[in-house]
């Protein structure tokens, strides 16, 4: 079993994975191969390793980074009708009238990059982030919109990102799971389909370490059972399965036995990975741990920190929602204040520890928002919203093989169409896959008789993103 | 340009000849729109072909080069994508020549017609075939011979009783079955046992789990709001009866494709063809319903060609096949088989139940609708919105409430009744309309004027009233469309890209539909996927009825018959199986009495060193496989050998206990995870509520397919989650409580977990564990074991 997983490191190409392929295709693959020992790329890649900040429910660009003073002199009128023809959107009519913004924008980092008064510790780091205000997705609703970001495609069933990338790399974790999903605020749209596995075998879908009860389901013992009769328990059942493979000669129990011990070492090693005493008050305070608006998140930022240290893979942290169809002048700050000082603490710590140039960080949602206001009722105007929009909004990258300090893309002058550099999610996606050392069009996994991939049929690698 | 410049002035004097422009077809066009490829369905070898066009229409308009298609592309006009593709089209001079071929009529020599305008596919799965001479034995020893391999002897008679007993009826045996078998000498002994299986009523159970992953059921709609599915079940009852009545499959078929339509349809037939409904929903507000229909379609034509074709006709939907002879247009084809098909509710009581919605809860519901006004109020409501509809953009709160009428209305379609004079509604027409109103009204009028009206308080007292006087069980259901509707191919599968119109029709390379009279329909497609000359139906039943019962087909891609899949192990024994499952009379239980009477079947799983290089995934089956139990089975074994499990059968889905948090991972946290009562929890796997977003962890853990697209085929990982959820999942806790509870000694325990004694040294460890620990834990490690969750 060893000399097989070893045989697969050792080729460390293309080639190692399409044999990963062929063994995962077969029963009982355990026994011939560990799906997540760790795997070189087909190239040698920038990015070791993936936070993913999903903002979920599309936060809206014109009031966080892409500054649209002309809404103010449109505010309460409706777009040019050159503007409206074949517009399609999810809530309101394309004649709906426009919200000016009322955030004020400051020029932060060596470049000059504009960040609204909300996210003044985002503006901190400025210097360390590559903004795209010309993302573009085809999707306009949240699932669809999700899934298309996370598996490159509108519909259910295909394999996330995490998935895509532990399938590619492996974990370098021995004691916790290569992808791991971190949820905070209210749930995704896309819920499970975000991170699951689809087609891709079970061992690929992300892991979801829970705020509340166990982080990992079933990762504590049950009530009444200490340490030592745990370990009494796998030290039976290791003895028992071993004596059951002597009988009937299947390797398979061999990798029963090792999964055994893999869910036992994570166990026992969640309690320090949990444990944030041995990190300075600095750093918590730092983070926002404590602090009521920012605990939970800056909770979650500091556990990602931790695990990446811990050779975790790809970590994803959901936070929900920012889906602000109404009072968006209300909700939009509370969010910000959730998760604003969390992620520029995220951005220092990971510098500080010189891990920011291999750790690939994206910051972002599935779409983003319209100029228009979104209200219900006339007498609901004072506390509009913004509707979605998929046509050009912004997200942001830092780290691993990111050029930094620059802003990618030009959305017109009401933030509602891309004027330069479009960027869609699947080049994103490409582009993610590249700085890890993946050609997309080649990390494969057949699956109905059909070469399926991240990025569907689509996707360029965005050079202007490459350091 | 010169060239083109005396072609403008030359006007009708000067007219391209077919001669002149077939040498740039030849080299330029051909490669793609020739003799060997015809993508987008265009062919310029064949004249017929030519001026039909390809998918998207015609492309010449003889005459008429600047509305030509063709022209514009070589022409690299702006539009349509420039061809030859991947260039800005052809010279000046080309084009100029194709212009004046076209302007001059666009004639072709009627000599040119192409050889042969369809490629036979000469692929293994699409041949007819015939029932070759042997039997299963002789099929798989012959094929040993081939590698000097032999058959590994029969299993001893516990392992073989416990591997029949799962893969008949997904449970274990009881240590007394086992031992009034293993004292049988009767030479019947074991087909005693194969036959006792066979008719128990369990054995629906276990294959109708089969067929609900290949029919993607489940019991929520999916998608963001993820609504639960009340009735959901009503159809896999009806899978579970007809599996256990032994319904022939080729029956089996014809009901779930075309129930409805069979001359006085019986309610059960109508029932069947809830397969279809397991598509999902999405239910977000901005959803466009034209598009959503249409991946509805294009879903259940994808399903049908999975289940019962073994093909990914799926991968058509776009472009033709990449690899299997599967057209764009056979992909629309199969698609306007339920283009004309529309989702129906309706009431479907098992057998003796009675309705208790008398005239007595009609008098009270009528009573509450007077007092809260609401025979006053909806007919306002109706003309506002039927306005609102008609002039979008207008008012945005009534827009909302337009576009909730077609989202959000429960059990039926909101604008569809709407639409109708009141006079033309049903009175299940009436209810979904009225329910609609009452709970959405304030989309139309805002919170405040709803308050006043307190249609929660009436929302609140219709619910009550509905509990106490329930509803017939429902069924969802297809129904055909009066008025046939035209299906067109979608260019590249965009559904706003209507291409050319296509006719319900069976695919190309496999045989025509049987002539018939009237139109073409679901009827059709039924009757031509049991015909006796479908070469693939009845091989991919087969081999995936002996993938359940061997861990592997023996065309190892189950889902996939096509160039791309694999080849048959053993080809003759497929086409026997196939055969005799036909003459059989489609019978599913006498095709599995068939191959589990084999000896092959019954040899053992143990593993022969010299096997490991000749054939080490065991395609050859020189032995059985062990194969760790699906996530059902697992679940339902370990309640069995605690003797908790329920074993009622039927009925509407259940809730074991959950970890809190499971469920509102998704947005779907309406819906609450209520934890069924009594002993409902200890029901089988095949009953556990399946929420589309938030499946129950065991489930997700141990490869239960994800229920959004057809799963021919579960795949068996091995994951430390898998080892926590064991080890510590309460449940898993209380079924080895009760276990220890249960026996008097560690022999025993062991023999009711594994239906086996200890060997001594597996009772030593186990007497040592007990010694330094408890029964509870020594029983959990029974349950925890590879061999418990493993059918050897």
């Amino acid at each position: 079993m060893t000399h097989r997983r070893k045989f697969l490191q050792s080729l460390g190409s293309g080639f190692g994975l399409v044999a990963l392929q062929h063994l995962l295709n077969q029963d009982g693959y355990g026994a011939t191969v560990d799906p997540m020992a760790p795997r070189p790329p087909q190239f040698p890649g920038k990015a070791k390793r993936v936070i993913f900040l999903f903002m979920e429910g599309a936060p809206s660009q014109m009031d966080l980074f892409d500054p649209k003073p002309e809404l103010q002199k449109w505010h309460g009128k409706s777009l040019p009708p050159s503007l409206t023809k074949d517009l399609k959107l999810a809530f309101i009519k394309p004649t709906a009238t426009i919200l000016g913004s009322p955030r004020t924008f400051q020029k932060y980092g060596p470049q000059g990059m504009d960040i609204s008064d909300l996210l003044p510790h985002t503006a901190s780091v400025a210097g360390d982030l590559c903004f795209v205000r010309s993302m573009h997705s085809d999707q306009f609703n949240h699932h669809p919109g999700q899934l298309k970001l996370f598996t490159g495609h509108n519909q259910v069933g295909r394999p996330a990102m995490g998935s895509w990338v532990t399938y590619g790399l492996g974990s370098e974790s021995q004691n916790l799971p290569g992808f791991v999903v971190l949820s905070s605020g209210s749930g995704a749209s896309g819920g499970s389909d975000n991170f699951s596995s689809g087609f891709l075998p079970t061992t690929y879908t992300g892991t979801p370490f829970r705020s509340t009860g166990d982080p990992i389901l079933y990762l504590k013992n049950p009530a009444g059972i200490s340490a030592t009769q745990q370990r009494a328990r796998l030290d039976a059942l290791r003895d028992l399965n071993e004596m059951r493979q002597g009988a009937t000669g299947d390797e398979e129990i061999a990798s029963r036995i090792h999964a055994y011990e893999l869910a036992f070492r994570m166990q026992s090693s969640s309690p320090e990975l949990l444990d944030f005493s041995k990190e300075t008050q600095t750093t918590k305070d730092s983070y926002g741990i404590g602090q009521e608006a920012t605990n939970a998140y800056g909770t979650n930022c500091l556990l990602a920190r931790r695990m990446i240290e811990r050779g975790v893979r790809f970590v994803m942290l959901s936070h929900g929602s920012w889906d602000h169809h109404s009072a968006i002048n209300t909700g939009l700050p509370k969010q910000c204040k959730t998760t604003d000082q969390p992620v520029a603490a995220l951005i220092k710590d990971l510098k500080q520890r010189a891990m920011l140039d291999d750790t690939l960080v994206v910051w972002g949602s599935e779409f983003g928002r319209t100029p228009m206001s979104e209200f219900r009722r006339p007498e609901d105007a004072a506390n509009a919203g913004r509707d979605h929009n998929p046509n050009g909004y912004t997200m942001w990258m830092a780290g691993g093989g990111i050029k930094t300090g620059q802003v990618i893309g030009k959305t017109d002058d009401f933030g509602l169409n891309i004027l330069e550099d479009l960027v869609d999610v699947n080049d994103l996606q490409a582009t993610m896959l590249h700085l890890l050392g993946f050609d997309h069009t080649r990390l494969t996994y057949r699956f109905m008789g059909r070469e399926f991939r991240l990025t569907d049929v689509h996707g360029h690698v965005v050079q202007k993103m490459l350091a | 340009m010169r060239l083109f410049f005396i072609l403008l002035i030359g006007g009708g004097l000067y007219a391209a000849e077919y001669s002149q422009v077939e040498p740039i077809f030849k080299s330029k066009c051909y490669g793609c729109h020739g003799p060997s490829k015809q993508l987008s369905g265009l062919r310029l070898d064949d004249a017929e072909a030519a001026l039909q066009g390809g998918y998207s229409g015609k492309v010449i308009v003889p005459g008429h080069s600047a509305t030509s298609s063709l022209w514009l592309r070589v022409a690299g006009k702006p539009g349509p994508t420039a061809m030859p593709m991947g260039s800005k089209g052809l010279s000046p001079d080309e084009s100029a020549l194709i212009a004046a071929w076209i302007d001059a009529g666009a004639k072709f020599p009627a000599t040119l017609r192409a050889a042969a305008k369809r490629t036979q596919s000469r692929h293994w799965a699409f041949q007819s075939f015939s029932k070759p001479t042997g039997s299963i034995d002789a099929f798989i020893t012959q094929r040993l011979a081939k590698d000097n391999l032999k058959m590994s002897p029969e299993a001893d008679r516990a392992t073989l009783l416990r591997r029949l007993s799962f893969d008949l009826i997904g449970l274990p045996p009881s240590p007394e079955e086992v031992h009034a078998f293993v004292a049988d000498s009767s030479p019947q002994a074991y087909a005693k046992q194969v036959d006792r299986l066979l008719a128990s009523a369990h054995f629906g159970e276990k294959w109708a789990r089969h067929w609900l992953d290949q029919a993607r059921y489940a019991d929520s709609d999916g998608y963001e709001k993820d609504w639960v599915r009340p009735w959901a079940w009503r159809w896999r009852e009806w899978v579970i009866n007809s599996l256990n009545r032994d319904m022939p499959f080729d029956q089996f078929t014809r009901e779930q494709i075309a129930g409805d339509l069979f001359p006085n349809a019986s309610t059960e037939q109508r029932v069947a063809t809830g397969f279809h409904r397991n598509t999902l929903t999405n239910r977000e507000g901005g959803i466009d319903n034209q598009q959503f229909r249409f991946e509805t379609m294009a879903d259940r034509a994808s399903t049908v060609g999975s289940v019962w074709l073994g093909l990914t006709v799926g991968c058509a939907q776009c472009h033709d096949h990449k690899y299997d002879p599967t057209l764009q247009k056979d992909f629309y084809s199969l698609y306007a088989f339920f283009d004309n098909a529309e989702e129906e509710d309706i009431d479907a009581p098992l057998p003796g139940e009675k309705n208790a919605r008398t005239a007595a809860y009609e008098a009270k519901r009528e009573a509450l609708l007077a007092e809260f006004k609401v025979r006053e109020l909806q007919p306002a409501w109706e003309k506002d919105m039927l306005q609102a509809s008609a002039e979008p953009g207008k008012r945005t709160d009534w827009d909302l409430a337009w576009d909730c009428l077609l989202k959000l209305t429960e059990s039926g379609d909101g604008e569809r009744i709407m639409r109708k004079q009141p006079a033309d509604r049903t009175d299940r027409d009436r209810l979904i309309l009225e329910n609609h109103f009452i709970r959405n009204y304030h989309f139309a009028i805002g919170q405040p004027a709803y308050k006043k009206v307190k249609f929660d308080e009436l929302d609140k007292k219709l619910k009550a009233l509905e509990e106490q006087y329930p509803s017939l069980t429902q069924a969802y259901i297809l129904a055909e469309n009066a008025a046939p509707r035209q299906s067109y191919l979608r260019v590249r599968g965009d559904y706003k890209s209507l291409g050319i119109p296509v006719p319900a029709d069976s695919p190309s390379f496999l045989p025509p539909l049987a002539p018939h009279n009237g139109p073409t329909t679901r009827v059709d497609l039924a009757n031509w996927l049991t015909a006796p000359d479908n070469p693939l139906v009845s091989r991919v039943t087969v081999n995936r009825i002996w993938q359940e019962l061997f861990g592997a087909g023996i065309v190892k891609t189950a889902e996939d018959f096509g160039l791309m899949g694999s080849r048959p192990s053993h080809p003759e024994l497929l086409n026997w199986l196939a055969a005799e499952f036909v003459e059989r009379g489609w019978s599913r239980k006498a095709i599995i009495r068939e191959i589990v009477l084999s000896a092959a079947y019954r040899q053992s799983s143990q593993a022969r060193p010299e096997l490991k290089e000749i054939d080490p995934e065991n395609r050859l089956l020189a032995r059985q496989s062990r194969l760790r139990l699906p996530a059902e089975a697992i679940r339902d074994a370990a309640l069995r050998v605690a003797g908790l499990l329920d074993t009622k059968i039927g009925g509407p889905s259940i809730k074991p206990p959950q970890p809190d948090g499971v469920s509102s991972l998704g947005y779907s946290s309406g819906t609450k995870w209520q934890v069924s009562p009594g002993t409902e929890r200890y029901r089988r796997g095949v009953y556990i509520h399946y929420q589309r977003t938030t499946p129950y962890p065991l489930l997700s853990n141990f490869d239960a397919p994800r229920s959004t697209t057809a799963s021919c085929r579960r795949t068996r990982s091995n994951t430390p989650l898998q080892a926590l959820n064991l080890l510590n999942d309460p449940v898993f806790l209380e079924a080895a409580e009760r276990l220890g509870q249960r026996a008097k000694s560690i022999d025993e325990a062991f023999e009711l977990a594994l239906q086996r004694l200890p060997t001594p040294a597996e009772r030593t460890r186990l007497q040592r564990f007990v010694a330094e620990n408890n029964t509870t834990l020594m029983a959990s490690i029974l349950l925890n074991l590879d061999e418990f969750i493993t059918r050897e």
